[in-house]
C-alpha cells in the first residue's frame, strides 16, 4: 500500500483497556480508530457450544509458555466478553506493595483513596452489583457454608452480572447469551461508536513506527476469519496518538517488535509479568457431609451435583487480605468454575501416588464432575515473568486454527511465590476436607506450567523507570503520544480479580491522554459521562446531519 | 507409515489419556484397563484431524516420533516388543504410562507437542469437541455422558432456573464497603 489511512488516535485492542480509552476520546471530539485482532461477536452469535470453531474458541486464546499459560479474550471487548466478571475492588495494602524492587512499585499518585473515584466510574458504568445470597449459585453456597463451617467469613462478590437476565448457564468463557454478563460490548464500545469511532475487528497489529512528521504508523495484518494463521492483506494507518491495549500477553510483543522501527524501549516493556499469583484447586465433594455437616440441600433432595450451574465465581473468603500481614503472606480463596476439557486436563486425583492428570483413575474422577467444586487462589507473586524475543507475528505461534499457540513468556516462580501457593493449598484443605468434606488436590504444573487468567504488569506503570515501562499517566517512557492502558500497565498482583481494577486505571488514565492528545493538535475534550442507556439513543441520531462529522 | 499403523497408534495414546474397553476381541490399540468408552470412543482421531485442531498434517510425525520413544524405551528397559503392530502400540499399559509421564513431564525437549496431543485426547473425551454438543449429548457421547453434563433447553441453550440455596451461608467479612468490595 502506498498511502497510509490516518485518525487521530489509534486504539490497539478493544478490551477494558482499549474500550475506555475509545468512548472517552470518541466522546470528546477525536477521531478514534480501533484495532481489534479477534472476531466481532454479539449474543446472537455467541454459542453454547464445545465444537472447535464455536464462539468458545473464536473469542478465547490459550497461550502456552514456559512455566506460564496465559488465558485470554481474542474479540471485540476482549477480556470484558470472555471474563467471570466478578469486579471487586484491590484492598488497600496492595498499593503499598514493593515485591523485590526495594522500594513502592504502584506509583506514588494511586492509592486506593486516590482510585476509588475511578473505581466508582466504573461501577456506575458497567455497571457493578451487589450480589445477594440468592442470587449466589449452589457452587458459590456451598463454599460460603464450608468457610463458615471453618470459621471463616464469605462475601458474596460484586459482579458485573445483572441477575434478571442471567440464567446460570455457566458458558461465560463463550460470550454471555443473555447479554446479562456487563462487557465493553453493552456501553463503552456502543458508546464509542455513537461518536464516531470506527472498530475494526481481525486487524492484528504487528509494529508501531514514526512518520515524518513526528506522529505514528501503525502497520496492520487483517486475519482469516476462521483459521487466525493465515493473513488475508495488510495496511497502515498515521495517528498523532497510539493507545496500546491489546493484554497484558500481548501488548509486550507489539512494543517489542516496535523496538527496531520507534527506538529503545524501556527496560520494563516485556518484564515483571504476573499471573496475578494464580492457582487452582479442585474439591471432590461428599454428598453426605455436604448435606449432614452443612445442612444444605438443592429443590430436587439432592445436596450438591451442580458443578455445571451457575456464573463462574460468585463467593470468596476475604480472611487473609489483611494488611497487617507480611508481603507475599496475603491472598483470597474464591469459588470458580471451568468447563470439561481446560477444566478438567490439569486436574488430579487425589490421594493418588505419582502423576494423575490422566488414566483409568482420573477417568473415574470425571465422572464425579458434578460433584466437584473448583476453588481459585490469588496470592501475591514477584512479577516474575519474562516475555522472550517476540513472534513474527502476534503474541504467539498459533498451532490450531483458533485458541492453541505458543508463546514467548518465561516464568519461574521465586520461593516467596511458591511458598504462598503452598500456603493457599493447605488452607483450602483446611476449608474443603474439613470433617471429610471432600477430598482436594491441586491443578498439576507438571503440564504447562503455572497458568493465569488474569495477565498483569508486562508493560507497567510506576515511579521507578528502571522498573517500569509507564509513568503514572500510563505514557510509554521515551516515546510520547503512546500510552498502555490495559492489565499490562497493572503494577502487581492484586490479590483479587483485577478487571475493576484494569477498568479504573483505564479511566484514571484517560485526562492524560486527552492531555497528550491536545498537545499533539487534535480537537477532543475530556468531560464525557458515563455511557449508560443514553447510548442507545445516541445510536439513534448519529447519522442525523446536525451530528459532528 | 501405513493410515492403520498411524491412527493405531494415536489410538494407543488417546486411550493411555483417558482409557476405554475395547472395541472388539484382539483391539490392540485399546488397552483394555477400563469399561465404557474413553478418549478414542469419544473421538479422539477424529479431533486430531480436524482443520481446526492445527496438528493433522503432523500427524504422520508425531505417530513415528512415538514409536520411536516406544521403541527407545523397550531398549532402555529390556523389553521385546512385538513386530505385528507398531511400537507404542506393543507396549503394556503401564509402560505407556511411564512413557507418557516422561513425554509430557517436565524437562521433556518435545513436552509441548505431548501435552498438546494429551489436552486434544482428554479434551475428545469430556467436550467431543469435533461435535457440536447438543448432537454430541444426543448421540450419548460417553464423556459427557459421564461428566453427567446436562442437556439443554429445546433451543440448544442451557438455563438452570433453580440454581441457589437461597439463603445466607457465612458472615461477610467485617471491614466489606457499601458496594461489597474489600476495605
Amino acid at each position: 500500500m502506498s498511502t497510509s489511512e490516518s485518525t487521530d488516535v489509534l486504539v490497539i485492542g478493544s478490551g477494558f483497556g482499549g474500550a475506555i480509552a475509545a468512548y472517552h476520546l470518541a466522546a470528546g471530539g477525536a477521531r478514534v480508530t480501533v484495532l481489534e485482532r479477534g472476531p466481532w461477536l454479539t449474543a446472537d452469535t455467541f454459542d453454547h457450544d464445545f465444537k472447535l470453531g464455536s464462539s468458545s474458541t473464536r473469542i478465547f486464546d490459550f497461550t502456552v509458555g514456559d512455566g506460564m499459560s496465559v488465558l485470554g479474550g481474542n474479540c471485540v471487548g476482549g477480556g470484558s466478553v470472555v471474563y467471570f466478571a466478578a469486579m471487586p475492588r484491590a484492598p488497600k495494602y496492595v498499593f503499598d506493595r514493593h515485591g523485590s524492587i526495594g522500594r513502592r512499585m504502584w506509583p506514588s499518585s494511586i492509592s486506593r483513596a486516590s482510585l476509588d473515584p475511578w473505581y466508582d466510574r466504573i461501577e456506575e458504568a458497567l455497571p457493578v452489583y451487589p450480589q445477594s445470597w440468592d442470587d449466589v449459585p449452589y457452587a458459590g453456597g456451598l463454599f460460603g457454608a464450608a468457610c463458615n463451617h471453618a470459621g471463616r467469613t464469605a462475601n458474596a462478590v460484586p459482579t458485573a452480572v445483572d441477575s434478571s437476565k442471567c440464567t446460570n448457564c455457566n458458558w461465560m468463557m463463550a460470550g454471555c447469551k443473555f447479554d446479562a454478563k456487563r462487557s465493553m460490548l453493552l456501553n463503552y464500545l456502543p458508546g464509542a461508536l455513537a461518536h464516531g469511532a470506527e472498530i475494526r475487528p481481525l486487524h492484528e497489529v504487528q509494529q508501531i513506527s514514526k512518520t515524518d512528521d513526528g506522529n505514528y504508523r501503525v502497520s496492520y495484518n487483517v486475519l482469516h476469519d476462521v483459521d487466525y494463521r493465515v493473513i488475508l492483506e495488510s495496511g497502515t494507518i498515521d495517528a498523532k496518538v497510539i493507545v496500546v491495549a491489546a493484554g497484558a500477553g500481548a501488548t509486550p510483543a507489539i512494543l517489542q517488535r516496535s523496538e527496531a522501527t520507534l527506538g529503545t524501549m524501556p527496560d520494563a516493556v516485556g518484564k515483571y509479568f504476573s499471573g496475578n499469583g494464580e492457582r487452582l484447586n479442585t474439591a471432590i465433594l461428599n454428598e453426605d457431609k455436604v448435606r449432614d455437616l452443612l445442612g444444605l440441600e438443592r429443590e430436587n433432595g439432592v445436596a450438591y451435583q451442580a458443578n455445571q450451574i451457575g456464573k463462574g465465581p460468585c463467593v470468596a473468603t476475604w480472611d487473609n487480605l489483611d494488611g497487617s500481614l507480611p508481603e507475599y503472606e496475603r491472598y483470597s480463596l474464591e469459588q470458580l468454575y471451568f468447563p470439561p476439557g481446560l477444566g478438567t486436563i490439569l486436574v488430579q486425583v487425589p490421594g493418588m501416588e505419582g502423576p494423575s492428570w490422566f488414566g483409568a483413575a482420573k477417568k473415574e474422577l470425571v465422572k464425579e464432575w458434578q460433584n466437584w467444586l473448583t476453588i481459585f487462589t490469588m496470592i501475591e507473586d514477584d512479577n516474575e515473568g519474562v516475555f522472550g524475543p517476540p513472534p513474527t507475528t502476534g503474541n504467539s505461534w498459533r498451532v490450531s486454527q483458533q485458541m492453541f499457540g505458543l508463546g514467548t513468556l518465561k516464568y519461574d516462580p521465586h520461593p516467596t511465590t511458591i511458598a504462598a501457593w503452598d500456603r493457599t493449598d493447605a488452607a483450602v484443605r483446611d476449608i474443603m476436607e474439613r470433617d471429610g468434606l471432600s477430598r482436594v488436590m491441586p491443578w498439576t504444573n507438571d503440564l504447562i506450567g503455572a497458568y493465569t487468567v488474569h495477565p498483569l504488569s508486562s508493560c507497567r506503570i510506576g515511579d521507578d523507570p528502571a522498573t517500569s515501562a509507564l509513568d503514572d499517566t500510563h505514557e510509554l517512557r521515551g516515546h510520547p503520544g503512546i500510552f498502555v492502558t490495559d492489565g499490562a500497565s497493572v503494577p502487581s498482583a492484586l490479590t483479587v480479580n483485577p478487571a475493576m481494577t484494569i477498568a479504573a486505571l483505564a479511566e484514571r488514565a484517560v485526562p492524560s491522554i486527552v492531555k497528550a492528545a491536545q498537545a499533539r493538535g487534535v480537537d477532543v475534550k475530556y468531560g464525557a459521562p458515563s455511557p449508560g442507556g443514553e447510548t442507545a439513543g445516541r445510536a439513534g441520531v448519529r447519522n442525523l446531519s446536525i451530528v459532528r462529522d | 507409515m501405513a493410515d492403520a499403523a498411524q491412527t493405531m497408534t494415536l489410538e494407543a495414546f488417546a486411550d493411555t489419556i483417558i482409557p476405554g474397553e475395547k472395541r472388539y476381541p484382539g483391539d490392540r490399540a485399546i488397552a483394555g484397563v477400563s469399561t465404557g468408552g474413553g478418549a478414542v470412543a469419544g473421538g479422539a482421531i477424529d479431533i486430531l484431524n480436524t482443520d481446526a485442531g492445527g496438528l493433522a498434517a503432523a500427524l504422520p510425525d508425531l505417530a513415528a516420533a512415538l514409536n520411536g520413544h516406544a521403541e527407545a524405551y523397550a531398549a532402555e528397559h529390556g523389553l521385546t516388543l512385538d513386530a505385528d503392530v507398531p511400537p507404542f502400540v506393543a507396549l503394556e499399559s503401564a509402560d505407556r504410562i511411564a512413557l507418557v509421564s516422561t513425554l509430557c513431564g517436565p524437562g521433556h525437549p518435545q513436552k509441548q507437542i505431548w501435552v498438546n496431543l494429551a489436552v486434544f485426547s482428554n479434551m475428545a473425551w469430556d467436550t467431543g469437541a469435533h461435535m457440536h454438543t447438543h448432537e454430541a449429548l444426543a448421540q450419548g457421547h460417553p464423556g459427557l455422558a459421564a461428566t453427567g453434563f446436562t442437556t439443554p433447553d429445546p433451543d440448544g441453550l442451557w438455563r438452570f432456573p433453580h440454581y441457589t440455596y437461597g439463603r445466607q451461608l457465612a458472615q461477610p467479612h467485617p471491614d466489606t464497603t457499601p458496594s461489597g468490595s474489600p476495605a
